[in-house]
């Protein structure tokens, strides 16, 4: 027969903090920024048909990273809530801070009461179809809160992910430059992601009644493939004479493009597929 | 409210039917209408046109649907009748269901509503939670479901006859489907027409319906019905020019689901106006 040791409620805690975030640091991470016109989710996901990024609501998006099956649980309770708030109510009812606030519930009773606390940060995020007041809920594993304005990074290496994004975040860039500079904040200087390496949706102003897009692997080729002068457009990386040009252009005007410009060194421009050699001269000479 | 988790042996899956029933929140009127009473002889149900109707409740009347090379049109005149008085006369019988599809409802204006919420719901529902469409089968089915559940209270002369089109991306073609009160699905190869001035609806759209019509053909073909339609049966409403009130005209194809504006519609009733004065005054071919 053997008694229960007394442990200290602050080493239970602890102890399962650590194992919360030993999980979660497994798993890649993922940045959500907002641009011009929406919100941006990246994820670093390889997977084709298990999704990191899903749809709640018209304008309510959901990200996750850590444990799949957790997240995923989490994720399917809100598009019930939702659906269901929306049907009792109005599709107009449904927003993304009450569903935050039930989701802290949760994580937190499961933290505190459980054996084992959840694996995973969860994000909620809100489109203002109007303005510009759009929402970033970031839930931790015990179920605290943070919203976030500009930009957040969920999963195991967010300091580091977040110091590269402190740096080259802009408010209203253009969403070809979000991407870019969001997908090269979690490459880091290292690495190249390609974009079957990704997963990626947004929220947009402008869309109809249901705003979450995912964005396909083209999409995400050609906005990475883009010369860095945002104002050009995209191109679809034929002909590397018309790049250069396109670089060229792009310098002489110095708004956008040297705002672009300046970020891009400091982490390396992740190409898709086919490298674009001359978009990176063009930022040399700079 | 609180977020709903369930067991894992007893989960509602992708039906937000399941899922209102599971969690019946706050209180029963979510509840979806519960199951058919048997012993009914569903080939004693009536049909189409002819509904019994309870009166001093709004009933919805005619609507069309028919394909052309390419898609669907689903068009519905905006009358609702209470007995021989009129209700309403903007309400709507079309909606889109989904992205590729579109569901029109006659009967009981009431229970129709509440049943294409449900329908659009259930689809988006299973959409989100599977991350995939259902096949434009599957949601006829589950159109033909509710449609069967409703039985008990299309004895008491609340029926609710929809017709469900929408073009199947997988077989890049359009489709309709028809269903009987007691929930039958019946696919509909050409066109069809429900409600009280469905009879001469049908009539009119079958005198100019070919195989290889095109989208506009088929639409002026709709308005047509709708007109015809008008002209015999009272309960159906024709255009109103005076309060720009118009039938609604929805067209499905590979683009995907898109209500024609007032102003288009308001011009092809010009044109088929136009028209029949030039056919009774002979000085049109």
């Amino acid at each position: 027969m053997t008694m229960p040791y007394y442990v200290a409620p602050e080493q239970v805690m602890k102890d399962r903090a650590e194992y919360a975030q030993k999980g979660i640091a497994r798993g890649r991470s993922l940045v959500a920024a907002m641009y011009g016109s929406g919100v941006l989710i990246v994820a670093e996901n390889p997977s084709r048909t298990l999704h990191k990024i899903s749809e709640i609501y018209d304008r309510v998006a959901f990200a996750g990273a850590g444990r799949y099956n957790e997240f995923d649980q989490l994720r399917v309770a809100g598009v019930r809530h939702a659906d269901t708030k929306g049907f009792a109510y109005s599709r107009e009812d449904v927003d993304a801070r009450s569903l935050a606030n039930l989701y802290a519930q949760f994580l937190g009773q499961v933290f505190t009461h459980e054996m084992k606390p959840l694996e995973v940060e969860i994000l909620v995020a809100e489109l203002d179809p109007l303005g510009d007041n759009h929402q970033l809920y970031h839930l931790a594993y015990d179920g605290t809160v943070v919203d976030e304005e500009d930009f957040t990074v969920l999963g195991g290496d967010s300091d580091t992910i977040i110091e590269r994004l402190t740096v080259s975040f802009r408010r209203g860039w253009p969403l070809d430059e979000a991407v870019r500079n969001c997908v090269a904040a979690l490459a880091g200087p290292d690495r190249l992601l390609a974009p079957s390496d990704l997963e990626a949706a947004v929220l947009e102003k402008g869309s109809e009644r249901r705003a979450f897009r995912r964005l396909t692997n083209e999409d995400l080729a050609e906005m990475m493939a883009a010369p860095l002068a945002t104002d050009t457009g995209a191109t679809d990386g034929t002909g590397e004479d018309g790049d250069s040009e396109l670089a060229g252009s792009g310098r002489a005007e110095p708004a956008e493009g040297a705002a672009d410009a300046r970020s891009e060194p400091e982490h390396g421009q992740p190409q898709a597929g086919e490298p674009e050699p001359p978009a990176v001269p063009g930022v040399d000479g700079e | 409210m609180s977020l709903p988790f369930f067991p894992t042996g007893d989960d509602p899956g992708p039906s937000f039917i399941d899922l209102l029933r599971r969690s019946a929140p706050t209180a029963g009127n979510l509840q979806p209408r519960g199951l058919p009473v048997s012993g009914v002889n569903p080939s004693a149900g009536p049909r189409s046109g002819d509904l019994p109707t309870r009166s001093g409740v709004p009933h919805g009347t005619t609507i069309v649907a028919l394909r052309f090379a390419g898609g669907v049109v689903v068009a519905g005149d905006r009358r609702a009748t209470e007995g021989h008085a009129i209700a309403h006369r903007g309400i709507e019988k079309v909606f889109p269901a989904d992205r590729y599809s579109a569901v029109a409802i006659a009967g009981a204006a009431g229970p129709a509503i509440e049943m294409v919420r449900l329908f659009q719901t259930q689809l988006e529902h299973y959409e989100k939670v599977e991350g995939t469409t259902l096949s434009l089968e599957g949601k006829a089915n589950q159109l033909a479901q509710m449609v069967r559940a409703n039985l008990p209270m299309a004895m008491e002369g609340l029926g609710v006859l929809p017709l469900f089109a929408g073009f199947d991306v997988r077989r890049k073609l359009g489709r309709i489907f028809s269903f009987d009160i007691a929930g039958g699905r019946y696919e509909e190869l050409e066109y069809q027409a429900t409600g009280s001035g469905g009879r001469d609806a049908r009539t009119t759209i079958k005198l100019g319906y070919r195989d290889d019509l095109v989208v506009d053909e088929a639409v002026e073909l709709a308005v047509k019905a709708l007109y015809q339609a008008a002209d015999e049966d009272s309960a159906t409403g024709g255009p109103d020019p005076l309060r720009g009130i118009y039938p609604v005209v929805s067209v499905v194809d590979e683009a995907g689901y898109r209500r024609l504006l007032d102003d288009e519609v308001a011009e092809r009733f010009a044109v088929l106006l136009e028209s029949l004065r030039g056919a009774r005054t002979g000085d049109q071919s």
